[in-house]
Formats: structure tokens, C-alpha cells, sequence
């Protein structure tokens, strides 16, 4: 069940809390008269450039800043009513939760609360749809889940997902938004990347196509596993790309790091991603992709 | 005997029996029944202690700088052992070792995280650290066992794969998801043993086997326990704590049937004796070298898939 085009408003809320952009309320001119009645949280100003976004604006751009093209983070059900055709999606295993396998204090509290927060079962979602006309399975990640942290079920849903697709010889395309495998699970989530990667093999040996499109933040042991995977690799601009974090690189050479690190331009100067493509025309850039491949 | 926390009164044990030696010799007195004595009641410290061993016990043996490395293991355990360089790239990385040996007559192509004894050598080793090159160096060394139809014996020993600038820019990601996803298919037996440190996604980029066996004391985590007690529990000092949480031990692992195998070490440790340690691998590599080359390789590539394909715990 998708939240409908409100759903926008349910992300809109959502973000504030992430304090990429901050709500300015309803001023008052110098005469005392109020500005039009625009109720409170109908414009957010853009924390990377301050100009100020009207709501309605914010979500024709999905979620990105006009101005500045800074792309803010959103949720997979979002993610995928804009990039799937309306009406053709199917979800796969829908009700998969998590169960805490090395017995970690609090994860299944935590799990619960999330859950009961986020609306979400668990860091991604999958199936298959249309995206202009032509079918593919799908898989998105979200970050607002636990970090998208790699777990069991994320493993799981993945591999189910690209296990699919190999065997109807479908494409897949996969949103990777995570921090990294999920610590409360273990080496059950070590584990989750040589599943995911050895299902791409598979996939891969049937001579099927898989597209990774690296959204913000993509690092850790998804980073090293099914996301650097594709075969045609996309990423969203100054998307945060990486293997290790950036703390822990600066600790451990102890110097300074070059501008832009692990944002997604610089992965494209390394020759690490095919394509950096803006959000507003990533659906048409997927749909030729898939084309082309037909 | 090493310099482990949980061996001090051990230690002063030995101690004691020494000096007891020495006055022996020295004023040629017949010590012999009292040595014995504190002798008998060492060993039986030992053992007592080796029984009760914490997770976090187990990481400072894995980490001891006295524990062999995978040079030291495979001199004793191969023979002819070539060592092949590069990644044929970039460069080479002195993390990893790699190259072709004789295991009993059969060519084989040994790779692994080969770490220091000393500090100097630690330097030059990186640690154990591998960069891009050296994963994509044992992914060469691989897909040419594949070619020739040799199998690939891993020996993995890490702290994790290194984090410096140069290996995000050289794609330390995409390097360690490469080698996840070609050793998954890769036409040739692979068994992997992790020695010591099985420290992540370093480790796991040469532990995408058919077989993954740990030696007794040796650990195998997502993460140091030091990282994890920082990130989860906000404060590293707690890394004992993380240490038994996180299950990182071979018989956690095995509990869970992540590794297929525990091959027991010499009572104190490997390091207290590599010949017996090196003999134990190699017995236990005979019976399964001889086994999986007999398996028709389309067999052998299912069974190594369902072998990951199974790891993981939903509730639907």
C-alpha cells in the first residue's frame, strides 16, 4: 500500500528532521501586516545556498533545490512512485522483519520503534514494475531505516529480488542508500555481502542487466558488495559514495582530505561510476537504459 | 609462552620454574621432583585457563605479534611455494601474499593477508591492511587457478582492509565486492582458514570458499570490537564487552554455521608450537583437497552457493 501524492507531505515532514533545510514561519513586514497566508512549513530554506522553497516547488523538483541542484534524501516508497509507472508496481515479501540472530540487547526494541516511526518494515523495498512501459524488478533502499543498515532482511530481499530476476532473465535496478552492514546483527550481516554479491554472479552469468543508481549516503560493506556491482553504475550528484568513513580515513592518515572526497563527482574522476545523473531525469535515463538492453 | 593478560599467573609460574631449574644445575641439586611437580600443575593451569577463554581473550591471542603468520604456515605446510607479485595495474601490495605450490604433488595457488613479527615488518606489510591492488592481486592469482584448474587455498588474516585516501581512490569498495562476487563462481575448489584476525570485509574478499574453516583461537568479526563498542555502545574502552556481544569467536561461528570447521591449536596458542599448528592444518587440508577435487565442479558451485545463500535469520 503507497501513501498517494500526499505522500510528499509525509517525506516534507520527515526531512525536517534531518536539518538539511530549515522552515522559516510566516514574517511580518515593517508595517506589522502580515505576508500572505501561507500556513507554517510551506517554505523551507535550502541549507547548502539559503534560497527559500516553496513546498509545492520542492516536490514537482522531487526533492531537490532549483537553485543549487542540491538532492535531498528521500524515502524509498517516494522513490519509487516517482521512478515506477503508476500502477504497475507488485512488492515482494512485504511482511519480512528482522529477528536479532546473535541475541544483540535492545535491537528488537529498536526495531519495533522504528517500525512504528517509519512506517517501514525494514531498510528496503522490492518488486518489479514498469518504468515507461518497460518492465524490470526493482529494489530501493532507505535510510531513514536503522542508517539502511544491511541486515538479514535486506540481504534477503535483495537476493530474492535479483534471484527473480535471473530467472525470468529480467533486469534489475538497484537505489543503494546505507550506511554500511548493519553492527547489531553480527556477522550475519558480514555474511549478507557475499549472499547479495553471489546472486549478481548468477544474474550476471545469464547475461541479464543489473543498474546500480548510488544515491546519498552509500558507504561500507554495501559499498563493497552488490553496490559496485552493475553493470552500468549511476550515481545522484554529491551523493556521499564510499567504502570507509571519513573519520576514520582522517584518523588513520592523519592529513586533511581533498575537496569533494567521496562525493559522486569524484568517484566519476576516478572512473568508479558510469554517470552522475540528476534526479529530476533519472526515470528516462533508466528507461533508455532498459531499452537499450531490450 | 606469550604475553597474554589472562596468562600472568601462568607466567609467573614458568618463571618459578626456571629459577628452580637453574639453582638445579647450578648448585647440582636434585630438583627434579618439585620441578615436576610445579610442572604437572602448570599444564593443568593451562589447560584449565584455555578452557574458560573469553571472546576478548581470544582477540588478544589472535592479535599477538608472536602469532604465525601465513609465511610462516605455508613454508612448513606446501612445498615449492613461488610467491607471484602484482595486480598488473597498479602495483604491489605487501599486504598480500600470493603465488603457486605443490600441496603433496598437487599444484595449488596459496594466497593471504600475510602480517608482520616485528614492527619493521609490520610497517612493510601494511599490518596485514590490503589496499585495491592487493585484493585485485588475489583475484589475478585466482582466475589463473581457475585457468589452470589448481585449487586455492586462502589464508586469511586481517585487522580489515585499509583506510587511507589511496584506497578510497583507488576503489577499496569495488575491489573487496569483485572478489565477493568471483570467488563465488570461480570454477576450482577454494577452501579458506581464517589464522588470527578475520577482520571484515578485508577478510571476507578471500573467505568466499566452499569450505571456511577457524583455528581455535582465532576471530572473525564484522567489525574490530573497538569500532563497534565506539559506535554502539559510544564508547571504545568497552571493547571487551563488545568482544563477547558481537558471538566473534570460532565456536560462536560455528554454533551458528557460518565456518564448517575449528582446528584445534597447541595447548597456550599457536605460537607456542608452529610445527604441531602448521601439521594440523595440513592434515585437515589433505582430507578435503582430496574430496573437493573429486566433486564435478557444477556440484561443487551449487554447493558454494547455497552455502551463503542459506546465512541469514527473517522473520516472514
Amino acid at each position: 500500500m503507497f501513501l498517494e501524492r500526499g505522500s510528499y507531505m509525509f517525506e516534507f515532514k520527515r526531512i525536517f528532521k534531518k536539518s538539511r533545510y530549515i522552515e522559516v514561519k510566516n514574517l511580518e513586514n515593517d508595517n506589522g501586516e502580515k505576508k500572505p497566508n501561507i500556513p507554517t512549513g510551506m517554505w523551507v530554506k535550502c541549507e547548502t545556498c539559503g534560497k527559500i522553497l516553496y513546498s509545492k516547488d520542492l516536490e514537482d523538483s522531487i526533492m531537490t533545490c532549483e537553485n543549487c541542484r542540491t538532492h535531498f534524501r528521500i524515502g524509498c516508497r517516494e522513490r519509487i512512485n516517482y521512478t515506477i509507472d503508476s500502477g504497475t508496481f507488485t512488492e515482494y515479501d512485504k511482511d519480512m522483519i528482522s529477528d536479532n540472530p546473535i541475541d544483540f540487547e535492545g535491537y528488537s526494541e529498536k526495531l519495533q520503534s522504528l517500525r512504528d516511526k517509519t512506517l517501514l518494515n525494514e531498510a528496503v523495498i522490492t518488486g518489479e514494475g514498469k518504468i515507461n512501459g518497460q518492465h524490470t524488478v526493482i529494489a530501493v533502499m532507505d535510510s531513514n531505516f536503522m542508517m539502511g543498515s544491511m541486515g538479514s532482511v535486506v540481504g534477503e530481499k535483495i537476493t530474492r529480488a535479483i534471484e527473480s530476476a535471473t530467472e525470468a532473465k529480467t533486469p534489475i535496478i538497484i537505489f543503494t542508500a546505507s550506511g554500511g552492514a548493519r553492527m547489531q546483527e553480527g556477522i550475519y550481516s558480514l555474511m549478507q555481502m557475499a549472499k547479495t554479491s553471489a546472486a549478481i554472479a548468477r544474474h550476471n552469468e545469464k547475461g541479464c542487466l543489473y543498474v546500480t543508481v548510488l544515491t546519498d549516503p552509500t558507504t561500507g560493506g554495501v559499498t563493497a558488495s552488490f553496490a559496485t556491482l552493475g553493470d552500468i553504475i549511476l550515481a545522484e550528484p554529491n551523493a556521499l559514495i564510499g567504502f570507509a568513513g571519513r573519520r576514520v580515513i582522517e584518523q588513520t592518515i592523519k592529513q586533511q582530505l581533498p575537496d569533494g572526497f567521496q562525493r559522486a563527482e569524484f568517484l566519476l574522476q576516478k572512473g568508479f561510476i558510469d554517470k552522475i545523473v540528476d534526479r529530476k531525469a533519472m526515470k528516462d535515463t533508466l528507461a533508455e537504459i532498459l531499452k537499450i538492453h531490450l | 609462552m606469550g604475553t597474554l593478560p589472562f596468562e600472568k599467573h601462568m607466567y609467573e609460574l614458568k618463571s618459578k620454574i626456571d629459577e628452580l631449574k637453574n639453582l638445579a644445575t647450578e648448585q647440582n641439586m636434585d630438583l627434579g621432583k618439585e620441578i615436576r611437580q610445579m610442572e604437572v600443575k602448570l599444564y593443568n593451569m593451562q589447560k584449565e585457563a584455555y578452557k574458560n577463554l573469553t571472546a576478548w581473550d581470544k582477540v588478544s591471542i589472535a592479535r599477538l605479534v608472536e602469532r604465525p603468520t601465513a609465511l610462516d604456515y605455508i613454508n612448513k605446510i606446501f612445498e615449492h611455494f613461488m610467491e607471484l607479485h602484482g595486480d598488473r595495474y597498479y602495483g604491489d601490495d605487501s599486504a598480500i601474499v600470493g603465488g603457486i605450490a605443490e600441496f603433496n604433488g598437487i599444484p595449488v595457488t596459496v594466497i593471504a593477508q600475510q602480517k608482520g613479527n616485528n614492527t619493521k615488518e609490520n610497517i612493510k606489510r601494511n599490518f596485514g591492511m590490503p589496499n585495491p591492488e592487493g585484493y585485485r592481486k588475489a583475484l589475478r592469482l585466482m582466475k589463473q587457478a581457475e585457468k589452470f584448474q589448481r585449487p586455492v587455498i586462502c589464508l586469511v588474516d586481517t585487522p580489515g582492509a585499509y583506510c587511507g585516501l589511496g584506497a578510497e581512490e583507488r576503489g577499496q569498495g569495488e575491489a573487496i565486492a569483485r572478489n565477493l562476487m568471483e570467488m563465488s563462481n570461480l570454477k576450482t575448489p577454494i577452501i579458506s582458514i581464517v589464522i588470527g584476525e578475520g577482520g571484515s570485509g578485508g577478510a571476507l574478499a578471500l573467505a568466499v570458499a566452499d569450505e571456511v574453516w577457524m583455528l581455535e583461537h582465532a576471530i572473525y568479526s564484522i567489525l574490530s570490537p573497538e569500532g563497534f563498542a565506539s559506535i554502539l555502545f559510544k564508547d571504545a574502552s568497552l571493547a571487551s564487552e563488545a568482544a563477547n556481544a558481537m558471538k566473534i569467536t570460532a565456536q560462536d561461528l560455528i554454533n551458528f554455521g557460518i565456518i564448517d570447521r575449528i582446528i584445534k591449536e597447541p595447548l597456550g596458542g599457536a605460537h607456542t608450537n608452529v610445527d604441531e599448528m602448521a601439521l594440523g592444518i595440513k592434515r585437515n587440508l589433505e582430507e578435503s583437497i582430496n574430496r573437493l577435487i573429486r566433486e564435478p565442479i557444477e556440484s561443487l558451485l551449487t554447493k558454494r552457493y547455497y552455502k551463503f545463500r542459506k546465512i541469514g535469520k527473517v522473520v516472514e
